[in-house]
């Protein structure tokens, strides 16, 4: 699971655990985990509900402490949330007595960066998701797709190196969610930052990902990881292909022979 | 703009009340025609209005009393209570004993502690102010401490990881988010503390509509303590509207806000 070539990995997980006290003992959510993402690298995390991708995503983002192990940001060991990073959770999160730009914006207030410099860059970022002539509505307003999409443009507004997302899309209708996807590989693609993408679904997995980690749930461990050899760009009609549905079947497949998925 | 114009929706819901009320003194004054009751016991609205047309003076200034006590207790229950409330959800200290206590003392029918205040402060505007401040700061403490802290885990996590400071987090997160809290919180208390202004002017007299009921009750003229109960009744409705109509302005992006649909129940019952 390390990472072969030169480039130096972007996100360096080493040995990491996680073990929550409960009432009933111990709960070990994460055992072991080693994982390296490369820069640029788009990875998902796959696994059944309760396998510790939410807290490992919790780990990487610096809001939860690790029992084991060690975390490296950039080249930095992690302590506390890393410098440069966008998150985008399942639900919007948006603040409702903000307009959309307003909710945008927030990022650069939170972070005590001039607001008038990032204005032009979130009127930008939401014309290209779609959102133009929106700015001024109140995240209400809006259907849950758009109220998504805003979330992404507040994430990316301060440039991320790197963005964490846990499943933002497992909300949205199906149509709705190929859309969301097409637009994020494309805003991805030649941006050079590196997404961590959680999700229940295996087919978006693989038509997102350059890899795709496979995780199993007590203790949550990875049990594989699988490189998605799957030109770029990537049209929506890939996953007719024949290669898309064999990276899906092994993985399916792999669920299935842990016992965690029924064929 | 947008803000006047949603806060003024509920020109049909005002038709209504309106219509509603004037039932209420028709049907009122017939059945006093028919039944004839002694007027100690119940005198027809003709009569309470033609009281209070003959001394609207006397009347007015008791109420401009009862209504400027009301008024400084709740605005200062309202500054009080939020103060208390982002206290005891910022520090654990607080929140164990400031909370507690005011959780254990919500429990007490406060009424009942009016006499002590006039012991202690006197028959002057205090002890009215205190009884009603004792009321209506509850309601806003207990409303406001659940608003500020009913806000989406991840809301606090995107802040924490976009670098944002605790004063931040309450300021732009927390406190915006417990507004309609607070509000539904001040509805309550406005009703509260015209009860608490009341109450403190029923036992330490001197002025005001408790006041103005309390002598005539003592001469058993009727038409003049129901003449002081309109006008108290006008004044709570009054007041509650003028509270609702700021959450309407303030608040448009409120989910209670947006239809229209609905309409506000007073709360006053209890205390």
């Amino acid at each position: 699971m390390q990472v072969t070539g030169t480039a130096a990995p972007y996100v360096r997980i080493e040995g990491v655990g996680k073990t929550y006290a409960s009432p009933r003992g111990d709960v070990v959510a994460l055992q072991d985990i080693n994982l390296d993402i490369r820069p640029g690298e788009f990875v998902s995390i796959v696994g059944p509900s309760g396998c510790g991708k939410s807290t490992l995503f919790k780990c990487l983002a610096g809001l939860e402490s690790v029992t084991s192990g060690a975390m490296q940001v950039a080249g930095a060991p992690l302590d506390g949330p890393p410098e440069s990073l966008g998150m985008v959770f399942q639900r919007d999160v948006l603040l409702d007595w903000r307009t959309i730009l307003g909710n945008v914006l927030v990022q650069a207030e939170f972070r005590k960066l001039p607001k008038a410099g990032y204005r032009d860059r979130a009127l930008q970022l939401l014309q290209r998701f779609g959102l133009g002539g929106f700015e001024e509505m109140y995240p209400w307003e809006l259907s849950g797709g758009m109220r998504q999409r805003a979330s992404i443009c507040r994430a990316l507004l301060c440039d991320p190196e790197m963005l964490l997302m846990d499943e933002p899309f497992g909300a949205l209708d199906a149509m709705t969610r190929d859309d969301l996807n097409l637009e994020l590989t494309r805003i991805w693609q030649g941006s050079e930052k590196t997404v961590l993408f959680i999700t229940h679904s295996i087919s978006e997995a693989v038509y997102l990902s350059d890899r795709v980690v496979m995780m199993s749930r007590s203790p949550g461990a990875i049990v594989d990881v699988i490189d998605i050899d799957l030109p770029r760009p990537r049209p929506l009609s890939i996953r007719e292909t024949a290669e898309f549905g064999a990276y899906t079947q092994r993985i399916r497949h792999h669920f299935a022979e842990l016992g965690i998925l029924k064929e | 703009m947008t803000a006047l114009t949603t806060a003024f929706r509920g020109e049909s819901r005002v038709r209504d009340v309106l219509l509603v009320l004037l039932a209420t003194v028709l049907i009122w004054e017939a059945a006093v025609a028919i039944f004839q009751p002694p007027i100690i016991f119940l005198p027809p609205p003709s009569a309470i209005w033609a009281e209070f047309m003959s001394s609207p003076g006397i009347f007015l200034k008791h109420m401009g009393y009862t209504l400027g006590t009301t008024a400084l207790a709740f605005v200062l229950s309202v500054i009080l209570g939020v103060i208390l409330a982002v206290g005891i959800v910022q520090s654990t200290f607080l929140e164990r004993t400031v909370y507690t206590l005011l959780v254990a003392l919500n429990s007490v029918p406060k009424v009942a502690l009016a006499p002590l205040f006039v012991i202690w402060l006197g028959v002057g505007m205090a002890p009215k102010l205190a009884v009603a401040i004792m009321l209506a700061i509850f309601p806003i403490v207990i409303d406001t401490v659940l608003g500020l802290r009913s806000v989406e885990p991840d809301m606090i996590s995107l802040a924490r990881t976009s670098r944002a400071t605790p004063l931040q987090v309450l300021l732009k997160i927390r406190f915006p988010n417990a507004l309609p809290s607070v509000f539904s919180g001040m509805k309550v208390a406005i009703s509260f503390a015209l009860v608490g202004a009341i109450v403190g002017e029923f036992v330490a007299g001197g002025n005001g509509l408790g006041f103005l009921v309390l002598v005539a009750q003592g001469q058993f003229d009727t038409t003049r303590v129901f003449v002081s109960l309109v006008l108290l009744g006008l004044m709570g409705t009054v007041l509650f509207y003028a509270v609702d109509f700021l959450e309407r302005l303030m608040l448009p992006w409120h989910v209670s806000q947006r239809g229209g649909a609905g309409a506000p129940v007073a709360a006053g019952a209890g205390a």
